[in-house]
């Protein structure tokens, strides 16, 4: 077994020193005269994408939240409604993270290591949460558990014997459940390409050699899907953390259920120009979060790479 | 190996059903946990109401996530002296009920020297009405339509004969449908048939989306019955000409508003009395108020949902609840907001407020919500009819 | 090796799978998915059934919900080409080229997904309308772009790039330049290798970002409301506005109705999709 491990060390050590080869190589081409045209080409039409498309909305929201000043915007951003509205949006976020990373590697792997019938319908079902509008997704649940639903009177019987007093729709529960719903697919969905690409030779050899199946992917699949595990894990994280119309379905009250995206809309419905800019302040509350969830990314991308 | 196979994603069903299943049940643990210890906050905090969003927010956690145990809660909450009613309302009347909750509880604690915590929920009418058939813990609900509520009562929710349970229809405040225009009303717009002309750009919700944008829609064919002396031909191709000026059609008034003030879109707004004095208030050198001759009266209704005030304990809170919103200081409370207070006498004192001239149509004109529903807004009905012509 | 891979062969032959975890991951997998997936939306799809034959054929045919689905479907399906073509352009950069600000412009990406759908359905349409920062200059040209088929779209390249993006990043990365390298020898212009060799390699990649971002945009509904203007007579109403539409008077079976026709649709797409990527990789394998 240890044989196996450090004979696959090697295989590992040796694919990173051609990598870095190659990698030398390939700057050393990038500098030709074509090189560098493209190059220039390409890095405008991604700035200028990038500027129109992204950050001059986000400049318009900063700008509408500071519009009056800054003690405004820091009041606004800490009244109660607020801070628990940060609290169960991050909760929600990282339920559904682990639950959907999880899942993404179990499923991606069934998929993509091995051949069973209906394997494009089970893909196909996978990807059903990034079609179904929200709006559906969010009845779906309040269907299954609301007051119409089957499973409440299951849940009662439950709640009864247990003696317990579990409520899903209207109810921290149904907000998780949905945010899990809209995201169910990221990590998967991230994973399965790269899978697909690298293909099973080396994974169908260590099996041969008699490696098991956790060790497999610890030493094999894992150092091929890291990036890909990474960016969907993003992904799904600033997808979690901005859902806005599933949940709204699940969750009706300010303070208690209320995640940041419902608590945007409430400020902004409530009309006033003052509560309008407490709404992009709040706002900017996701921008920061998705920022700091970059920064993560950046630190650990950074720390891998070396 | 195939059986193999079976038995182990047969046993990883079983297994991640459970997974899945503990997983909710931590959940639901773990926030009824916070909702625990919320509750001493709650206890600790000596305010009421007041500026207690604090204690509103926390409990309106224990509220949802208890909503089954709502007895014990209620009983356990008793003892610290605190009741929790929650009120289902639309989306402009949050400012109102934000005072109205302060006064009520003040007014409550003096009565009975019990505290009380009102829990609020805004949104569009129809949506709210449809989150309480649904299950949302509703124990009052205050919306903009007398339909919205009869949908509730059509799910069993409230018992049949609740427009007559409190006055004047149960509805303690009314409004109507005014225009708002630009500062200096550059188009001239005084009345329904200024909207009509060509070049006249108008912003109006849409009725088949929003409930309340209906009423725009009937203002706007009673003043043409009128002018037309009731030939529905000529009413069609008013209403026709009306919606032909419509350049952006919003799925609810609260986007209509926003097009229209943020936006900068169109030259006639076609809004809540309560939302355009709103706005003009908030921006006195931009907007002006232009009220028609002819309108429609709106009467937002309230309601005690009878099955969840029963089940949570407080039905005898909600009838006081409600009954308040007629006293004199909720009227006057009322009347600041914006909205018409049903007591004539308080609706004379804020006489600049409102213009009282406005001849006001109600809906039984058009035989009530539901046959105005049928004519008017079900699909292939007459607003069908006259947008697509 | 030689024998090895023969032997591999072998096994993969008589139907063995060499890779263990098969029934483990595959059972994870269908409950999680029937769990979390299936049996809610079943729940809810159910009410459709309420209708008979002839009822939910008049609602799905409807002028109004024929148009909607044609107006989210075309929409989508141009936001998410031109999401294609610069999903591509801008992986590519952040992957291959180093430059000042990469790592912030590389941030940016998710930005679309942490706003919430509704405060960018609001920003854009106040950006794009004729009295916005973007709008006012395209209206010199006599472009309107809010309430009109293309605010529409742009809405939905706005909450569409992300996917395409980070679909085809992680295959960059991975991408192992020596095809890249060898073609460059045996004298290919950049262009040529670029074609030729790199693009077949994203391709299931970009199939991916095409598939998700064209499904997430059919059922878009916070940030195209405040952008399409709904308008039934110019057909920018999209289909999750119109569900909207009946479920705000609680026809629930109309709405279900409308809901599962879409969901028809969008399984279908998908899953072409997904059939040929998954033969495009299983050939690219078997090379």
């Amino acid at each position: 077994m240890s044989e196996i491990i450090s004979d696959l060390n090697t295989i590992d050590k040796e694919s990173i020193r051609i990598a870095k080869k190659y990698k030398q190589k390939n700057k050393n081409a990038a500098g030709s005269k074509e090189g560098t045209f493209t190059k220039i080409a390409f890095i405008s039409i991604s700035l200028i994408f990038v500027v129109l498309m992204l950050v001059v909305p986000l400049i318009s929201v900063v700008i509408n939240s500071l519009k009056l000043g800054l003690a405004f915007y820091i009041e606004s951003i800490t009244t109660e409604y607020v801070i628990s509205a940060i609290r169960i949006t991050l909760l929600a976020t990282v339920i559904a993270v682990i639950v959907n990373t999880f899942f993404g590697i179990v499923a991606s792997w069934a998929i993509t290591r091995f051949n069973f019938k209906g394997k494009q319908i089970l893909t196909t079902l996978i990807d059903i949460p990034f079609s179904v509008s929200p709006v559906i997704a969010g009845l779906s649940y309040i269907m299954t558990f609301g007051r119409m639903g089957w499973a409440t009177p299951i849940l009662d019987t439950i709640n009864e014997a247990l003696g317990t007093d579990i409520q899903i729709a209207f109810a921290v529960p149904g907000v998780v459940l949905a945010t899990i719903f809209v995201t169910f697919p990221f990590v998967s969905r991230e994973l399965i390409p790269v899978l697909n690409a690298v293909g099973t030779d080396e994974e169908q050899a260590a099996a041969l050699m008699g490696a098991g199946g956790l060790t497999i992917f610890r030493r094999i699949t894992f150092p091929h899907i890291k990036w890909a595990l990474l960016y969907g894990i993003i992904l799904c994280t600033a997808r979690a953390l901005g859902e806005f119309g599933a949940v709204n379905a699940l969750s009706k009250t300010r303070g208690g259920t209320f995640t940041l995206p419902l608590e945007i809309d409430a400020l902004y419905l409530s009309g006033s120009a003052d509560s309008i800019t407490a709404s992009f302040a709040v706002s900017s509350i996701l921008v920061i979060i998705s920022v700091i969830v970059l920064i993560l990314r950046n630190i650990v991308e950074y720390k891998v790479k070396k | 190996m195939k059986r193999q196979n079976l038995l182990k994603t047969a046993t990883s069903l079983v297994l991640t059903t459970s997974v899945i299943g503990s997983l909710l049940t931590g959940c639901g643990s773990s926030s009824s946990k916070t909702s625990d210890s919320t509750e001493n906050a709650v206890d600790t905090t000596e305010e009421t109401e007041s500026q207690g969003t604090d204690a509103s927010a926390e409990t309106s956690e224990a509220d949802t996530t208890d909503s089954a145990t709502e007895d014990t809660e209620a009983s356990s909450s008793e003892q610290t002296g605190t009741l929790t009613l929650t009120n289902v309302s639309y989306d402009p009347t949050r400012e109102l009920y934000q005072q109205y909750n302060e006064a009520f509880a003040a007014y409550y604690k003096d009565k009975t020297g019990q505290d009380v915590e009102i829990v609020q929920s805004h949104g569009g009418s129809g949506g709210q009405a449809r989150s309480v058939v649904e299950g949302a813990d509703a124990d009052v609900v205050t919306l903009a339509l007398a339909h919205d509520i009869t949908l509730i009562e059509e799910a069993g929710l409230i018992d049949e004969g609740w427009l007559d349970e409190f006055d004047r229809n149960s509805s303690p405040y009314t409004s109507t449908i005014v225009f708002l225009v630009r500062k200096g009303n550059e188009k001239d717009i005084k009345d329904w048939d200024d909207l009509v002309k060509e070049g006249v750009e108008v912003i109006t919700p849409d009725p088949k989306s929003s409930g309340g944008a209906c009423w725009n829609f009937l203002a706007a064919w009673h003043y043409a019955d009128l002018k037309y002396n009731g030939d529905e031909e000529q009413i069609k191709a008013f209403e026709s000409a009306l919606y032909d000026n419509v350049i952006v059609m919003d799925s609810g008034a609260r986007g209509a508003t926003t097009t229209f003030v943020e936006n900068g879109q169109g030259d006639v707004l076609i809004a809540w009395e309560n939302e355009a004095i709103a706005t003009v208030t908030e921006y006195p050198d931009e907007y002006e108020i232009i009220s028609p001759s002819i309108s429609i009266l709106a009467e937002p209704s309230v309601a005690i949902v009878d099955e969840n005030a029963q089940k949570d304990g407080v039905t005898d809170l909600a009838k006081e609840y409600i009954e308040y919103l007629y006293s004199e200081e909720a009227q006057r409370i009322i009347g600041e907001n914006g909205y018409r207070p049903s007591d004539e006498e308080i609706l004379a004192e804020y006489a600049d407020k409102f213009d009282l001239d406005i001849e006001l149509t109600t809906i039984d004109e058009f035989g009530g919500w539901d046959q105005a529903y049928e004519d008017f807004f079900k699909d292939g009905a007459i607003f069908d009819e006259i947008y697509n012509n | 090796m030689a024998k090895r891979t023969k032997t591999l062969e072998l096994h993969i032959k008589k139907g063995k799978r060499v890779i263990p975890g098969f029934g483990l991951t595959l059972g994870i997998t269908i409950a999680m998915v029937s769990v979390l997936i299936l049996i809610p939306l079943a729940s809810v799809l159910v009410y459709s059934l309420s209708l008979s034959g002839e009822e939910f054929w008049q609602i799905i045919t409807s002028a109004n919900v024929l148009y909607a689905f044609g107006t989210s479907i075309l929409c989508s399906f141009i936001a998410a080409v031109i999401n294609c073509i610069f999903g591509v352009i801008l992986a590519w950069t952040l992957v291959r080229y180093d430059f000042p600000g990469k790592r912030i412009l590389d941030g940016l990406i998710e930005l679309p997904f942490a706003l919430p759908t509704a405060v960018a359905g609001i920003t854009l349409s106040k950006l794009y309308s004729n009295k916005g920062a973007i709008g006012s200059f395209l209206d010199k040209f006599g472009i309107a772009v809010s309430y009109t088929h293309i605010g529409l779209t742009i809405a939905l390249i706005f909450i569409g790039i992300p996917f395409v993006v980070r679909a085809i990043q992680p295959v960059l990365e991975k991408f192992d330049s020596q095809y890249e390298e060898a073609a460059y020898s045996l004298g290919a212009s950049k262009r040529t290798t670029f074609i030729r060799v790199t693009l077949p390699e994203l391709r299931p990649a970009m199939l991916t970002g095409f598939g998700l971002a064209f499904a997430r945009g059919i059922g878009e509904y916070g940030s195209v409301i405040y952008i399409s203007g709904n308008s039934e007579k110019k057909h920018t109403q999209v289909v999750s506005y119109v569900i909207m539409q009946k479920l705000n008077y609680l026809d629930y079976s109309a709405a279900t109705a409308i809901a599962l026709v879409m969901l028809i649709i969008s399984f279908i797409v998908l899953l072409f999709i997904n059939i040929v990527q998954i033969r495009q990789s299983q050939r690219t394998n078997n090379v």
